[in-house]
């Protein structure tokens, strides 16, 4: 569904490239993640993606739709969730829908709600009650709370039945409750639509459920797998143990070639292992033992680390 | 006929953003009136009631040709406030054609300039200036001319500009000059030669000198520096360049960040 290979770009009066020759795949109905720190190139590459910023090089598709020579069609297939809320303040939440729906082609332009044609009043109506929104719905959006925008957001960005929605930092700003509600609604929307999803984020917990992350810092991609996997190449699985005859467990851990360093506790790389056949294994009486399954916080903190030495 | 309806509801959402705007709406009606009431009136009683030239007619003509060609190409710059608002977004993802856009945003700041047309000539009905059924309905053509062509002198200054904040820098210096090289409140005949140059050059001469071509083209008297279809000639060709080249530099400026 999406190609990009060796993207690159570079602003203006810029002396490094803000991406830098990045590539990946994203198959269709994938829920996929761009992750990474702040700087790292995410929007910049969510920006050329959706056309409104050229690249310096490389290129990119989406559905076959190349995003330099065919921005065009690339528009039709992609819906877009900016970082910051792109709703008119000034408008009502309506107002909002009916602006994206004629700038999209979807319905004619009719200077009034009652004035649209019958299938749009249908559409607005049947979104409103599913937002929860139907006597709003005539407000201005600036009387909406941030959650509320964000939903209203993504319906407006559906209205055209995109294949591709990016998500650019969703959850920036919202709080807890709001960003729970969000999610409900996003796995909601690719239950019912089978849309490709594409998210930049930096919170880890929003990363967990994709498909398939990608990893960037500093313009570069870092890491690319499905969540198990990067945590599996990234970090080590291992077993800590101690016990009161020191020693004693420090020899018979030589002798049975665990490696250790430092310690104690003594650190055991599982290295294919099952936790429980190294620990039958063990007859020094052992006063602890901890087992360390990495989450996708250590991978990311690992990578970045490494990144930044 | 999508793109007809893009543009409308471009158009549409900038007319609706005046509406809901109380303290622009009093802004836009202050700076008219100021120059008409006090200015228009001033001059004539200094200088026109001893000359027997309407001189409160000539500012009042004047100025109701700049409010609209200023009006509408000040309001091209919400353009780079609708990209800091992130609103620009919304409309730069959609697949309209960019000329679209461009086109929308014209049209709904000329909607939004006639308003404060009406306001200065009903203001012009309160001074008591003369104005036939024939003028009014001459005049108010003239002036959504003006409005679009002020437009696309906006455009052309939008295209090579970063921010909001250096439109605001740099709008007085385009601005202010032509007040006087437009004819506003200040002859210009027998200019001398360079700034007879400037004058020519300058865009909001035609838009004052057509509202002006209304109003006297009527009457005995020939205040107006050409006729109505040599402005009109003059503004087309302009207007298409700006469009064209403001278009093509925006859209540029836009992508290659």
């Amino acid at each position: 569904m999406i190609r990009v290979e060796d993207l690159v770009k570079r602003y203006k009066k810029a002396d490094r490239n803000a991406v830098d020759g990045i590539s990946f795949e994203v198959k269709a109905g994938e829920f996929f993640v761009l992750l990474g720190p702040n700087g790292a190139g995410k929007t910049t590459t969510i920006s050329i993606l959706t056309t409104t910023l050229g690249p310096t090089g490389g290129r990119a598709t989406i559905d076959g739709s190349d995003i330099v020579r065919e921005a065009s069609a690339v528009r039709r297939k992609v819906g877009i969730i900016f970082q910051r809320p792109s709703l008119d303040q000034n408008l009502t939440a309506e107002e909002n829908v009916r602006f994206h729906a004629v700038l999209y082609g979807l319905y004619p332009y009719a200077p009034t709600y009652a004035l649209m044609n019958r299938e749009y009043r249908a559409q607005v109506d049947e979104l409103a009650k599913l937002l929860g929104i139907a006597r709003d719905i005539h407000k201005p959006v600036r009387t909406f709370s941030g959650g509320m925008r964000r939903k209203l957001e993504i319906m407006r960005s559906l209205l055209h039945d995109p294949k591709v929605l990016f998500l650019d930092e969703p959850t920036a700003g919202l709080d807890v409750p709001s960003r729970r509600t969000l999610w409900e609604h996003l796995a909601e929307v690719r239950r019912t639509s089978g849309t490709t999803i594409f998210l930049t984020t930096h919170y880890l917990e929003e990363a967990e459920e994709a498909d398939r992350i990608c990893i960037i810092d500093k313009g570069r991609v870092v890491s690319f797998g499905t969540p198990n996997e990067i945590k599996r190449d990234l970090v080590e699985d291992y077993v800590l143990v101690d016990a009161a005859e020191r020693s004693e467990l420090r020899d018979e851990l030589g002798r049975l070639g665990y490696i250790t360093s430092g310690g104690p506790p003594y650190k055991l790389q599982l290295d294919g292992h099952s936790v429980h056949s190294m620990l039958r294994s063990i007859e020094t009486p052992l006063t602890v033992v901890k087992t360390h399954t990495p989450s996708l916080e250590d991978a990311y903190l690992e990578i970045v680390s490494r990144q930044s030495e | 006929m999508s793109e007809a309806s893009a543009i409308l509801v471009l158009a549409h959402r900038d007319f609706v953003k005046l509406l809901r705007d109380r303290a622009r709406i009093v802004a836009d009606f202050s700076f008219p009136l100021i120059f008409i009431g006090i200015l228009g009136t001033t001059l004539q009683a200094g200088f026109g009631d001893k000359s027997d030239v309407n001189l409160l007619g000539f500012v009042f003509t004047g100025v109701l040709g700049q409010t609209v060609w200023q009006s509408s190409a000040m309001g091209l710059i919400s353009l780079l406030a609708d990209r800091e608002q992130d609103f620009s977004q919304e409309i730069f993802v959609s697949p309209i054609s960019r000329y679209s856009i461009i086109l929308g945003k014209i049209l709904g700041e000329s909607l939004v300039a006639l308003p404060q047309a009406l306001g200065i000539l009903a203001f012009g009905f309160i001074l008591q200036i003369p104005l036939s059924g024939e003028q009014l309905i001459r005049i108010v053509l003239a002036t959504g001319v003006v409005a679009l062509f002020g437009g696309a002198f906006g455009v052309i200054v939008l295209a090579n500009l970063g921010s909001q904040r250096a439109a605001n820098q740099i709008f007085p210096f385009v601005m202010l000059p032509q007040f006087f090289l437009a004819g506003i409140f200040n002859p210009i005949q027998n200019l001398p030669l360079p700034l007879d140059i400037l004058s020519k050059i300058s865009p909001m001469r035609y838009a004052v000198d057509l509202i002006r071509d209304a109003y006297y083209g009527v009457t005995p008297q020939r205040v107006q520096l050409f006729d109505a279809s040599t402005n009109l000639v003059i503004m087309i060709a302009m207007f298409v360049a700006f469009m064209v080249v403001g278009t093509f530099l925006f859209v540029r400026a836009e992508r290659n960040r």
